[in-house]
């Protein structure tokens, strides 16, 4: 039996290893916000994180990521009651057209966001390069990630103000 | 057939002005009525075969079109919201079924070419012109950006409105007042003098009852109050979190999956499979030969070739078991066929002229150039095109008892149902289509060819199916928008101005309006040679237009560089007789500072053109240093006579310069001995993060017809580009795409054919 641990669930089932980890998602497990669009890791609608890095599932052998944990879409937002950052700012932004890419763009840009919290333009384009848009929605998309990364930084500032009200209250 | 299948397609595209009218099949008496079990849930309503209003005061707007992107859902909404004085918060939407009572569709030209064959069925529509009952023709479609300037302005205004006038007409009866003195606010009837103030809820029943007008009042734009606002789409949500369903994402019980593949030369025929070696592949279960299909639907008639599939157990078997068959196609004598060759014979045809017919003549440009002195020329060349969808082609079906059910993402879900029909040998009754969101479109997905693939894999199978197409099999297998090459020539008077234009091409598809230009030359000659090729081809956003934008904007930019005279004040120059034009161009080149100097190795470009019923000027800005070009900024204006949804239009803006931007840069599709050579994302490149331009879209609501949204933005990208490229480098560009060429300053002009 393999295992996968999937937006933070245990999965068991019988897989050929070499089946990319797309196919697994979808198939198996029936999560099918990642899509699949090229299978030569060119246009990015099938990014996942693994281990909390992003990667190409529809060329990731299951056999690379058994016992792994699996970031997916549907397990990106930090509960069912609240949206992850960027996915309100995707709102905000009226990002998503035909929104089939739109789970990949996601997730690099939230892989972006994890490792650089304020990135600059070249560095969203380097996070974000891998992604294509056929509907081209990459100024909407650049605009929210630089909303976030704006949420971002509130957010953190107000954690250390919280800290600190708590280091001086003791 | 496929000349007509794209004049039916596309005839939305020229009728706009010429008093045709394009409709819903809205019949006497209320539809609404029969559709009521099929349509409305628990609690709710169907007041008119376009309006559901539950228990909950909550309004659901019905559409006729499909989801590929394009906000139609909630555009279409706003619309019809806005005459039925609903509460915008209490406003759904839902995509009307495949069924025969939501058939919609363009009454043209094409449909009332003499000798065309269509039902003698008319009905008097809101204006006194001739509506058609769609449904007989199977047409459902969506294209030709017709949804919100023919649907939303015959179709889902009427129904808001008639919606209204019912509610106020059961109020009245229940309240016993007059119907004058009943206002409708926020989705509840008022009646100020005895204080009743109850939702539409509470009248759902009894308007259901009566018969809707067909010719309601309508409001006037100033007394719009939902349309022209900024509203959020109301499929977004759900394709943030992953919950949006596609055609991909249709899971069914016991489900197999499949993949396929075609003769790669165009119309080539099977001649045998081993399929050995597929068979031995763990999951793999069967390997089908599915014979050749065609559909002679009015919208999206084709004819393909055979094709091979193999079914498992999932999609990773499938497509390795597709790798390891073993067949053999013979292509016949297309596979000599090469692009070079191709355009050689579109070279040939255009010197031969025979046949030649013609768009448009004006004065005796022949004379002209007789005597002209100043006489410049130049052809231009683009290649055939894929439509690369994000969501590589797939449905999922189930056929068995002599009935199909099958999910897919369509641009025309009523011709699929009876191309699906007419290949299972079975009556279009018995087919049931879900469509679903699309994951792209831009033309591809009116052609049922995947659709009837599919029903036929699930035939043999006896189990539902999910086939799947790889990205090679997308690219390799589309219906292309086709190559062109186009001649001209224009002759200038001894102060610069244009006194002859001559342009033909080859293959004159739609809209026919395309090749046509708006500056005031006074003799012209503009015609078209036929010259067919094996290569399918099929609508690709904005069409006719996509090649025809790029040829004279360019052209028109040589000229005026012949002249000595800028660009755009050439073009200003031009258009006095066109007021609409020239406020459009004129508000680009100020938004863009036109007359503001660029430093060395920048440049800027214009280009200015009407499709769909809607005029856009765009200015690119480039840097080109050492070749190596990056395009800057984009300033586009759109005027679309009103803006309903504005944030909707600008995405849309957005979106056709990107897609036209990747066709500029990027987009070949070469023939090689009669087949495709690319096949995926790295050989058929798209614009991405790092290489799109910033994209400034201004809107000008100058109170003309509403046009559409959807192409207009397409075609004006490549022209501007060029012509910036060329203000760059001084290098003019005339076959596309342009990544092909050496852009360093004083190089060899760039694709001068013939």
């Amino acid at each position: 039996m393999a295992v996968l641990i999937v937006n933070g669930t245990r999965e068991e089932f019988d897989v050929d290893p070499s089946t990319p980890l797309l196919w697994v998602l979808r198939e198996k497990l029936a999560l099918t916000g990642t899509k699949f669009g090229c299978g030569i890791s060119q246009c990015g609608a099938c990014t996942v994180h693994v281990d909390g890095n992003p990667i190409r599932s529809c060329s990731t052998p299951f056999s690379a990521v058994e016992g792994k944990e699996v970031t997916t879409i549907e397990g990106l937002a930090p509960s069912s009651e609240e949206l992850h950052p960027l996915q309100a700012a995707w709102i905000e932004h009226q990002v998503p057209q035909c929104g089939y890419c739109q789970s990949g763009q996601l997730m690099s840009a939230a892989a972006l966001l994890a490792s650089n919290p304020n990135p600059d333009d070249a560095a969203i384009d380097s996070a974000m390069r891998g992604n294509i848009c056929r509907c081209g929605m990459y100024g909407r998309i650049r605009q929210a990630i630089k909303t976030s990364a704006a949420y971002y930084e509130v957010a953190s500032t107000s954690e250390l103000t919280d800290t600190a009200q708590e280091v001086s209250g003791e | 057939m496929n000349k007509w299948t794209r004049r039916a397609f596309l005839s939305t595209g020229v009728i706009a002005g010429t008093g045709l009218v394009v409709g819903i099949s809205i019949r006497p008496g209320n539809r609404a009525q029969g559709l009521q079990e099929l349509m409305a849930d628990e609690g709710e309503t169907l007041v008119h075969a376009y309006v559901k209003i539950g228990a909950d005061n909550v309004v659901t707007a019905i559409i006729p079109h499909s989801e590929m992107g394009q906000g139609i859902q909630t555009s279409l909404a706003q619309m019809l919201a806005d005459e039925l004085d609903a509460d915008w918060d209490l406003v759904r939407a839902e995509e009307a079924p495949a069924l025969d009572e939501y058939a919609n569709y363009a009454v043209g030209k094409g449909f009332l070419m003499p000798g065309a064959e269509f039902p003698d069925i008319v009905v008097p529509s809101v204006d006194g012109a001739l509506m058609k009952i769609a449904d007989v023709l199977n047409v459902q479609i969506t294209g030709g950006s017709g949804s919100i300037r023919f649907t939303g302005e015959l179709g889902s205004r009427i129904a808001g409105a008639a919606t209204k006038q019912l509610l106020v007409q059961a109020a009245a009866e229940e309240w016993q007042v007059p119907e004058s003195e009943i206002e409708t606010e926020k989705s509840h009837l008022i009646h100020r003098a005895s204080s009743r103030n109850e939702p539409y809820a509470a009248f759902a029943t009894a308007a259901a009852t009566m018969t809707p007008s067909y010719t309601p009042e309508l409001k006037q734009r100033d007394q719009f109050k939902i349309m022209g606002q900024q509203v959020q789409r109301f499929d977004i949500p759900a394709k943030v979190d992953g919950t949006a369903q596609f055609a991909l994402d249709v899971r069914l019980p016991g489900m197999l999956y499949a993949t396929i593949t075609r003769s790669p030369v165009f119309g080539g025929s099977l001649v045998g499979v081993k399929d050995e070696a597929a068979r031995a592949i763990s999951g793999v279960i069967d390997v089908y030969e599915l014979p050749p299909m065609e559909s002679n639907d009015m919208v999206g008639a084709f004819a393909s070739a055979e094709s091979v599939a193999v079914l498992a157990e999932g999609y990773w078997p499938a497509i390795q078991g597709l790798k390891a068959l073993e067949i053999e196609w013979d292509g016949g004598s297309n596979q000599s066929v090469s692009s070079d060759k191709i355009f050689a014979q579109f070279d040939a045809d255009i010197s031969a002229a025979q046949d030649r017919g013609t768009d448009s003549l004006v004065g005796d440009a022949d004379d002209v150039f007789s005597s002209a002195a100043n006489i410049i020329s130049a052809d231009y060349r683009v290649p055939y095109l894929a439509h690369s969808c994000m969501e590589p082609l797939n449905a999922t079906a189930e056929v068995k008892d002599g009935r199909c059910e099958i999910w897919i993402g369509c641009q025309n879900p009523l011709g699929f149902r009876q191309a699906v029909a007419d290949a299972l040998g079975i009556d279009a009754e018995n087919v049931t289509l879900h469509n679903q969101f699309m994951g792209g479109g831009f033309g591809r997905k009116a052609t049922a060819d995947y659709a009837i693939q599919t029903a036929l894999v699930a035939e043999r199978a006896g189990r539902p199916v999910q086939l799947i197409w790889s990205r090679e099999e997308d690219i390799r297998q589309d219906f292309y928008r086709p190559a062109v090459q186009s001649r001209f020539r224009a002759a200038l008077d001894n102060d610069g101005n244009p006194i002859a234009w001559e342009n033909t091409y080859v293959d004159k598809h739609e809209p026919i309006e395309a090749p046509l230009i708006p500056y005031a030359i006074p003799a012209q000659n503009i015609g078209y040679v036929a010259s067919p090729t094996h290569v399918p081809f099929g609508a690709w956003r904005s069409v006719d237009h996509s090649q025809h934008g790029f040829f004279t904007e360019s052209f028109i930019d040589e000229v005026a560089v012949a002249a000595g005279k800028d660009p755009y004040a050439y073009r200003a120059s031009l258009l006095s007789n066109h007021p609409r034009h020239l406020a459009v161009l004129k508000k680009a080149a100020d938004e863009a500072q036109w007359d503001r100097p660029l430093t060395q190795g920048r440049g800027r470009g214009i280009s200015l053109q009407e499709s769909f019923g809607t005029l856009v000027a765009q200015v690119v800005e480039v840097t080109v240093i050492d070749g190596d070009m990056s395009v800057d900024r984009v300033v586009a204006v759109i005027d679309a006579g009103f803006a309903i949804s504005p944030d909707g239009i600008i995405a849309q803006v957005e979106s056709a310069i990107i897609y036209g931007l990747t066709a500029a840069l990027h987009g070949e599709i070469t023939i090689e001995n009669g087949a495709v050579a690319q096949s995926n994302f790295h050989d058929y490149e798209a614009v991405r993060m790092d290489t799109a331009p910033k994209i400034e879209t201004h809107i000008i609501n100058s109170g003309h017809a509403i046009g559409g949204a959807g192409e207009p933005g397409t075609p004006g990208i490549a022209p501007a580009l060029a012509n910036a490229v060329f203000d760059a480098t001084g290098v003019r560009v005339r076959n596309l795409p342009l990544n092909q060429f050496n852009l360093r300053f004083g190089a060899e002009e760039a694709g001068t054919a013939g």
